[in-house]
C-alpha cells in the first residue's frame, strides 16, 4: 500500500521554483512548474551531485546550477546528449496540499 | 489527421530543414522524403576527402535509414520525383509512386554543368557531384592512368587532388590565367598553384577546350590552339546549374533557380524550396552554410511559427586539400576608395590580405596561415569597426590579448592536446564527435563534447576545428546571434522591443515576441529579467525565479552546495568593529575557511544556506552590507593607499574609491562590473584592467574603460581626462549607464567596447555633455531603487522560503 506523506502546501513552493525537503538521510527537491504541476527528485544532479533545487525551472525541466545539465522533472532523466538519472519520488496535490510517497513500488530503485 | 509534408531531394539542405522542423514541432506532419540517389542523406561536401581516400562513404552518412524510421519518416530512394500536380497536391516518381502533400519542400540541388563540347557524351566524361561520380573516378583510377580536370575552381582542384592521390597523372585545365578566381586574388592563386605543382599536378592555364576525342571512351582532350592532351577520364568542374526541371515542369516561376521570397516560399504558397536549386534576391548559393541558414528559416515557417526571415548570406570558402590552408571571404578585390592590408612572407608561404572600407573588413584572402579566417569572417559579417586594432589586425586575433589561448596553432596540435581546459576535452574528442555525429555548429559541439561550454575561452579554437573538419559546411554563427533558442531574436531586437514597445513584464515579452517555449529557458530568463529591470527601474518587479541561484540566494553557490558570503568594504577600507563582527560570524557559524579576495574584501566560505539570513543579520548589526560578489552587478572598487599616506600619491585615491562605491553599489549590470582607483601612474590598484578605472595624476584624473582580467586579459582604453572628483563621478555614472542600457546580457565592458567602438562611446559620454548628464541622471534614478541592501531585507524575513527547508509533517 502506498503511504502518502503531507509535505507542504502548494503555495509554499514558488512557481517556477523549488523547495528542499530535508529528511534524516537525504534532501529531496520539490519543484512547482508554471502550470502548478509538482515533481520531486532527489536533490542531487546525476552529473556531479549539484543541488537541483537551486536550479532554474523552465517548462518541465530544471537546469542544474553547477554545470547546466538539464533534468526532466517527470522522469529525473538528464536530457540528451547527457546521460544520467536523478531518483524520482511520486507526488500528488490534493486540495492545495502536496503529498509525497517513499514506498511506491514503481519508484523503488 | 496530420498534415502531409513531402520533401523532394534527400540532400543536405532539405534534410537540414527537416531536422530543424523536427526540433520545433516533431508531431506536426506526416513526412515523406524522395531522393534520386540510392543512398540515405550524406555530407556532400565530404566527397573530396572520400575521393582522396581520407574518409569512407560510411563516414559521411548524416542520417541513416534507421534515423528516418525512428522519426516515422518515409524514405524513398533511387526513384526521382518527375512531376508535381499542383491542382491535386500530389507528386509522382519515375516508377509511378504518388504521394499527396499539404506542404511541399523542393530541395533538388544542382547539376554539374557539362560543357556541350563535341564528344562530351563519351564514356569517362563526368561531373563531380555525387557518390556515383566518386565511384566512377575511383574505378577509373584503378584501370587507367591519365585524367584531365576541366575547371580550376574549388571543386576542380579538390577533384584533381583526389585523383592525384589515387595515382593518376592529372592535368587541370583552366580558362583564365589564375586559379579559383572567384575566391582568390592573383598572389594567393599563384602560391596555391605553386604548391599544387609541387605535389605533381599539371596546369594548362588560359586553355580553351575544343573537343573530347575518342571512340566509345575518351582518349584525349583537344584545345582551341590544336594541342591535344591524352586522357582516360575527364572531370568537368566548371560550375553548377540549379536543378529546376521539376519546378519548371510544374509551372513554378524560375529564373536561374527556383524563385523564393525571404520565407523560402515559391510562387505557389504551398511549395517551399531551399538549397542550391533556389534563387533568392537574385543569388544562387553553392556553398552549404547559406543553405543551412535557409533551412532554419524555412523550418520556422513550415512549423507555422512565421517569425524568421532569410536575408541572404555572406559566404566564405576553404579548400579541402590536406596540407594546403586557404581561406577566402567577401570582396577580396579592392574597389575604388578601398584600402588593402597585406602581409606577405614568401619564405614561409604565407599571404594574407584584408580589403578595408570605412574601417570595416569587406573581404579576406589568406594562404598558408588561415587560423584567423573565422575571426576575419566574423569581423566581416558583423561589420565591426577595426580602427582600434587596425595596426595589428593582420597578425590575428591572439594579438589582441587572447593570452595563452589563441596563439597555439590548433590545427597543428596533436589529438591528445587539451583544447577546453574547463571540461578537459582534447582535440581528438572534438574532431571525432564532429565527424561521427555529423556536427556542424558550435552549439552542437558544445552539447556533445562540452568543449567551449563553460568559460568560452576556447571558442575560437573549437570554431577553427569545426571549420577545418567540415570545411565550408561549418555554419558559423549567424551575424545576428540569437539570444537563445526560444525565439531566435537577437539581444538588440529584444532590448529595442522592451524599450520602444514599452514591454514591462516577462509574460508580455514572451507574447509580443512570440516566444515558443512557455516560460523561456535558463539563458533567456535571466537576460530578460535584467533588460526589464534596466529599462523600467521602479516599475518592473524583479523575478527571483528568473535569476541564477547566486543572485536569488545573495551568496555564491560552491561545488558542495554551500554558499560563500562577501560583505562590502567601501574602497577596501575597514574598521576594527567590522573585522571583529566578521570574525565573530566566522566562529559562530563555523566557517571552515576565510580568504582575502582580489577585490580587497573578505570571503567567508562553506556557509549553510539556511544560516544565511542569520549571518547577514549579524553582519548588518556591525554596519556591513551585501558585497554583491555573487551577482551580475557592481562588485568592488579597488583602491591603493593614495596621497594621504603614500609618498608617490597624487590624489586621495582611497577617498575617491569610497565615493565611487557609494555611487555605484547595488547596481545590476549585464555582467560583473569592477572599478579601481590608483593614486598615481604606478597603478597599484590595477585600474587599467577594470571595467572603469581611474588613474590619478598630479593635474587630475585619467578615466579608463573596458578592461578586465579574467579569461582574456584586456587593458583599458583611455576614455578622457578630467580635473575634479565631481567630474569623475559624473563620467563614471554616465559610462556605467550607457553600458547598462546598451550591452548584451553577459557581455562584459571589454567586448562591448570592442563591438560598438570606443569612438561611439566617447561621442556620447565625453563629447556630448548634455547626453552625459542625461545618462548620469538616469543612473542616479535607477540607483534610488537599487540601493537597498538585499541582506537586510532577508535578515528581516523576506523570501524566507528560499532559505528554509521543508520538514516532514504528520503521516496521513
Amino acid at each position: 500500500m502506498t503511504i502518502w506523506t503531507e509535505i507542504a502546501r502548494l503555495e509554499d513552493i514558488p512557481r517556477l521554483g523549488a523547495r528542499v525537503l530535508r529528511t534524516d538521510s537525504l534532501d529531496i527537491a520539490i519543484f512547482r512548474t508554471a502550470t502548478d504541476q509538482v515533481f520531486a527528485l532527489r536533490d542531487r544532479c546525476p552529473h556531479k551531485g549539484g543541488p537541483l533545487s537551486q536550479g532554474i525551472v523552465h517548462g518541465g525541466t530544471v537546469t542544474c546550477p553547477l554545470h547546466n545539465w538539464k533534468i526532466d522533472l517527470a522522469s529525473g532523466e538528464a536530457q540528451g546528449p547527457d546521460e544520467g538519472c536523478a531518483h524520482r519520488y511520486p507526488v500528488k496535490v490534493e486540495n492545495g496540499v502536496v503529498y509525497l510517497t517513499f514506498n511506491d513500488e514503481e519508484a523503488v530503485a | 489527421m496530420k498534415q502531409k509534408l513531402v520533401l523532394v531531394g534527400n540532400g543536405m539542405a532539405g534534410m537540414r530543414a527537416l531536422e530543424e522542423l523536427l526540433k520545433i514541432d516533431p508531431e506536426l506532419y506526416d513526412i515523406t522524403v524522395f531522393g534520386a540517389e540510392p543512398h540515405p542523406n550524406y555530407n556532400r561536401i565530404m566527397l573530396s576527402p572520400v575521393l582522396a581516400g581520407e574518409k569512407t562513404i560510411d563516414d559521411i552518412v548524416l542520417n541513416t535509414r534507421e534515423w528516418y524510421a525512428g522519426h516515422g519518416i518515409e524514405l524513398v530512394t533511387g526513384d526521382p520525383v518527375v512531376a508535381i500536380d499542383r491542382v491535386r497536391h500530389e507528386v509522382r516518381t519515375a516508377a509511378g509512386v504518388t504521394r499527396p502533400y499539404d506542404r511541399l519542400l523542393l530541395a533538388t540541388g544542382s547539376n554539374p554543368f557539362i560543357i556541350p563540347l563535341p564528344g562530351s557524351d563519351k564514356q569517362g566524361v563526368i561531373g563531380f557531384r555525387d557518390i556515383a561520380d566518386v565511384e566512377t573516378m575511383l574505378a577509373a583510377a584503378r584501370s587507367y592512368g591519365k585524367a584531365v580536370v576541366i575547371g580550376g575552381g574549388l571543386l576542380g582542384l579538390e577533384a584533381a587532388n583526389g585523383l592525384l592521390k589515387n595515382g593518376m597523372e592529372v592535368t587541370v585545365v583552366h580558362l583564365l590565367d589564375s586559379l579559383m578566381e572567384r575566391q582568390l586574388d592573383k598572389p594567393a592563386a599563384a602560391l596555391l598553384k605553386a604548391a599544387l605543382e609541387e605535389r605533381g599536378l599539371k596546369f594548362l592555364m588560359e586553355a580553351q577546350t575544343a573537343a573530347i576525342l575518342g571512340d566509345e571512351r575518351v582518349t584525349a582532350v583537344q584545345f582551341a590552339d590544336g594541342l591535344e592532351v591524352a586522357a582516360d577520364l575527364v572531370v568537368m568542374a566548371v560550375g553548377i546549374r540549379p536543378n529546376i526541371a521539376l519546378a519548371q515542369g510544374a509551372g513554378i516561376h524560375c529564373e536561374r533557380g527556383v524563385l523564393v521570397n525571404d520565407t523560402l516560399q515559391t510562387f505557389d504558397p504551398r511549395i517551399y524550396a531551399v538549397g542550391e536549386c533556389v534563387q533568392h534576391r537574385g543569388t544562387c548559393y553553392g556553398l552549404v552554410a547559406p543553405l543551412f541558414e535557409q533551412a532554419r528559416v524555412c523550418a520556422n515557417h513550415l512549423a507555422h511559427m512565421g517569425i524568421a526571415r532569410y536575408e541572404g548570406s555572406v559566404t566564405s570558402t576553404k579548400l579541402k586539400v590536406t596540407g594546403i590552408d586557404l581561406f577566402s571571404a567577401g570582396e577580396f578585390t579592392e574597389g575604388e576608395g578601398d584600402e588593402t592590408l597585406v602581409l606577405q612572407d614568401p619564405g614561409q608561404g604565407i599571404y594574407k590580405k584584408l580589403v578595408i572600407r570605412d574601417s570595416r573588413v569587406k573581404g579576406a584572402v589568406m594562404y598558408g596561415d588561415t587560423m584567423d579566417g573565422s575571426w576575419y569572417f566574423q569581423l566581416l559579417r558583423e561589420g565591426t569597426d577595426i580602427s582600434a586594432f587596425r595596426n595589428t589586425v593582420l597578425f590575428g586575433q591572439h594579438d589582441l590579448g587572447d593570452a595563452g589561448h589563441g596563439d597555439s596553432k590548433v590545427l597543428a596540435l596533436p589529438d591528445s592536446a587539451e583544447v577546453c581546459g574547463c571540461n578537459g576535452v582534447c582535440k581528438g574528442e572534438i574532431t571525432d564527435a564532429i565527424v561521427k555525429k555529423g556536427l556542424f555548429t558550435l552549439e552542437e559541439v558544445r552539447a556533445h563534447t562540452k568543449a567551449s561550454s563553460s568559460c568560452g575561452s576556447c571558442t575560437g579554437l573549437v570554431e577553427a576545428l569545426l571549420a577545418h573538419t567540415v570545411g565550408e559546411g561549418y555554419s558559423a554563427a549567424p551575424s545576428k546571434k540569437p539570444l537563445c533558442g526560444c525565439a531566435g531574436h537577437s539581444h538588440d531586437d529584444v532590448i529595442h522591443a522592451i524599450r520602444h514597445e514599452r514591454l514591462k513584464d516577462m509574460r508580455t515579452v514572451f507574447e509580443f515576441l512570440n516566444w515558443k517555449t512557455p516560460d523561456g529557458c535558463p539563458v533567456c530568463r535571466p537576460a530578460l529579467n535584467y533588460y526589464l529591470l534596466a529599462a523600467w527601474p521602479g516599475e518592473y518587479v524583479d523575478d527571483a525565479q528568473s535569476r541564477y541561484i547566486n543572485e536569488r540566494a545573495h551568496g555564491n553557490i560552491q561545488k558542495d552546495g554551500s554558499y560563500s558570503v562577501v560583505p562590502r568594504m567601501f574602497g577596501g577600507l575597514c574598521k576594527p568593529a567590522e573585522l571583529r563582527a566578521i570574525a565573530d560570524v566566522a566562529e559562530k557559524f563555523r566557517v571552515p575557511e576565510m580568504k582575502v579576495t582580489g577585490g580587497q574584501r573578505i570571503d567567508l566560505f562553506g556557509l549553510k544556506k539556511e544560516d544565511l539570513p542569520a549571518v547577514w543579520a549579524d553582519l548588518n548589526a556591525a554596519g556591513l552590507i551585501s558585497g554583491h560578489a555573487y551577482g551580475k552587478a557592481m562588485r568592488t572598487v579597488k583602491t591603493c593607499v593614495g596621497a594621504q599616506w603614500c609618498r608617490f600619491g597624487t590624489q586621495d585615491s582611497t577617498g575617491l574609491g569610497v565615493k565611487l562605491e557609494e555611487l555605484t553599489w547595488g547596481s545590476w549590470m549585464p555582467h560583473k562590473y569592477k572599478l579601481a582607483v590608483s593614486g598615481c601612474p604606478r597603478n597599484c590598484a590595477e585600474a587599467t584592467i577594470k571595467d572603469f578605472g581611474v588613474v590619478c595624476v598630479d593635474s587630475g584624473y585619467e578615466l579608463h574603460v573596458g578592461g578586465n582580467g579574467g579569461i582574456k586579459v584586456r587593458v583599458t582604453d583611455l576614455l578622457c581626462k578630467v580635473a575634479t572628483e565631481a567630474e569623475v563621478l559624473e563620467y563614471c555614472g554616465a559610462f556605467t549607464q550607457l553600458y547598462r542600457e546598451e550591452a548584451h546580457y553577459l557581455e562584459r565592458t571589454a567586448p562591448w567596447v570592442e563591438r560598438v567602438g570606443l569612438n561611439s562611446i566617447k561621442q556620447r559620454v565625453v563629447d556630448d555633455a548634455e547626453n552625459r548628464k542625461a545618462l548620469y541622471a538616469r543612473f542616479r534614478r535607477s540607483q534610488q531603487f537599487a540601493q537597498v541592501d538585499p541582506w537586510a531585507e532577508r535578515a528581516r524575513g523576506a523570501d524566507a522560503h528560499e532559505f528554509t527547508p521543508l520538514q516532514l509533517r504528520a503521516v496521513s
